[in-house]
């Protein structure tokens, strides 16, 4: 018995709070289509229901026997647009509410997958899903949307961002007496991954197996405390403790998907190695760059920090396990991250050092607020910047942004619980209305060339 | 079923005794251990052997934490894969 290991790991759980960030199973709705709409949600809710009964039950006791936190149990479905689109349904609104009652019935607090990918154009299960979101999400509390608007092989659907812009002002004005949560649960993306275990943005691609469990692992707090060790080092020594401090987290992640996938009788997909924040004390991505050297997290510096924590998480966390996938790197969601609000109430992180950021981070824009009075297109505008960063990078970039309705900048908006709170962002108060009234898509970038 | 048992808290007499004899009462085998102290902090990791026990793991671990509770030290007990998995290749 190495003692030095064993009380490192107890203090990485009980101190740092490292935990794993969520398991979420993937279940293929593939087999539920019907041309009835009442008979395929009818699948749709026994299929789920029954593949994960024991979820919740399963991810507790390794919770208890492995001492360590798991914090989210979750579901994600095939983009519901692919499978309510063979049905004469006029909206899906049905369908949401279906998910949400599976979802309560097993008990998971978020289910993914009320989603269209519209990267090229649109079905016509498409244009009556994303038409549906707002109500979808203002009279469910369980499930999340997404909505992949560009990727790398086809370029940026235009018309579907100016749609997205129109889509979350909807979603926030019809929940606006709840700070305009249905936004919190809505995520454009541009290269969506299939297997990406984290919500808002999570849904079951169609080219996965029937039925999988993905890992999330997470811990901002513990690489923070590893590199309080190397004050004053040099950056390859920062480098070095981030790799060895990833690895140790991921294999925690690779060990309980492991046991969730043999108990549950599930294939195994993918650990996504990330650092996800949260917003207690000490479980903070921004307090990590902050650690190395930056005042407040949006200085100058900041998106060099950034790159390197993301690079190095990485690197560390591959020979960790079998499969990586997901998103895979640090997240940066304004509400959900402690330092980050600090450093948005200081006056040192605005929208375009975010944008920035973004560039190197593994998502986007994330649980960002902005006045409620910020137009359709302008919202649509900063989606369109942020899926460019995507496309032309072949990355994967996405925006939940709330526009939070009645409020201004110097409010704060309150979420609650894991999703925190946000001040709201001043956005450019020049309008981008005739950009986005263009509509169309932009073509896909050259591959060659690079730069 | 193998579990790492720490036990942490002000060091006082009677904590090695009153441990031990719970988890003679649990019909758990103590396998190793190993204590030091560490500034002022009493620090007991054992090896055990959960095979024998004849209620569940989550009353066995509620047990245990009581015990502890009761000489002022705090006590965790988790699987042994848990420190195999971070700390070996």
């Amino acid at each position: 018995m190495e003692t030095r290991q064993i009380l490192e790991t107890i203090k990485m759980i009980e101190e740092e709070k490292l935990d794993i960030r969520t398991i979420t199973m993937g279940i293929s709705l593939l087999d539920c289509i019907d041309s009835d709409g009442v008979k395929a949600r009818q699948k749709i809710y026994n299929k789920i229901t029954r593949l994960a009964k024991d979820l919740v039950k399963v991810g507790e006791e390794i919770t208890s026997e492995f001492g360590i936190p798991i914090i989210n149990k979750r579901i994600s479905v095939t983009p519901i647009a692919l499978i309510a689109g063979a049905s004469d349904d006029k909206d899906y609104v049905e369908f949401a509410k279906t998910l949400d009652a599976a979802a309560k019935t097993v008990g998971v607090n978020f289910i993914g997958g009320f989603s269209a990918l519209v990267q090229k154009g649109y079905h016509k299960g498409d244009e009556i899903l994303i038409d549906s979101i707002p109500r979808a999400l203002a009279e469910t509390e369980r499930v999340c949307a997404s909505v992949n608007i560009g990727s790398t092989q086809t370029g940026i659907n235009m018309d579907a961002v100016r749609k997205m812009g129109e889509v979350i002002k909807a979603s926030a004005e019809l929940t606006k007496d709840n700070q305009s949560m249905g936004c919190a649960k809505l995520v454009v993306f541009a290269n969506a991954v299939e297997d990406n275990p984290f919500m808002a943005g999570a849904f079951h691609g169609v080219g996965e197996a029937d039925c999988v469990i993905n890992v999330g692992v997470s811990g901002p707090g513990v690489v923070k405390r590893a590199l309080e060790k190397v004050k004053g080092e040099s950056f390859d020594m920062v480098a070095e403790v981030i790799k060895k401090t990833a690895f140790k987290i991921t294999r925690m992640g690779q060990l309980v998907g492991h046991e969730a996938s043999t108990r549950l009788g599930v294939k195994f997909g993918i650990v996504d190695l990330s650092l996800a924040p949260t917003p207690a004390i000490g479980d903070s991505v921004a307090h990590i760059l902050e650690e190395m050297g930056l005042e407040v997290v949006g200085t100058h510096g900041t998106t060099a920090a950034l790159a390197m924590l993301n690079d190095a998480v990485k690197k560390g966390g591959v020979m960790a396990c079998g499969h990586v996938g997901g998103l895979s790197g640090a997240f940066i969601p304004v509400s959900e991250d402690a330092g980050m609000i600090d450093a948005v109430n200081k006056g040192a992180l605005n929208l375009e050092k975010l944008e920035a950021m973004t560039c190197v981070c593994s998502v986007g824009l994330d649980m960002v607020a902005i006045p409620g009075d910020t137009s359709a297109a302008t919202i649509s505008a900063i989606i369109a910047d942020e899926a460019a960063i995507g496309v032309i990078n072949h990355k994967t970039t996405a925006v939940r942004i709330i526009p939070a309705v009645g409020m201004k900048v110097g409010d704060n908006v309150e979420f609650g619980g894991l999703l925190g709170h946000a001040p709201i962002m001043p956005v450019n108060p020049f309008n981008s209305d005739a950009f986005i009234a263009r509509g169309g898509r932009i073509p896909a970038p050259i591959h060659s060339f690079k730069n | 079923m193998k579990t790492i048992l720490t036990v942490i808290g002000k060091d006082k007499t009677g904590i090695i005794a009153g441990i031990s004899q719970k988890l003679f009462a649990l019909n758990i085998n103590i396998l190793d251990v190993s204590q030091t102290i560490m500034g002022d902090y009493f620090t007991m990791i054992m090896l055990l052997d959960l095979s024998q026990i004849t209620t569940s793991f989550e009353e066995t671990k509620a047990e245990l934490v009581q015990t502890g509770e009761k000489l002022k030290v705090k006590v965790n007990i988790q699987r042994e894969e848990i420190f195999d998995a971070m700390h070996r290749l």
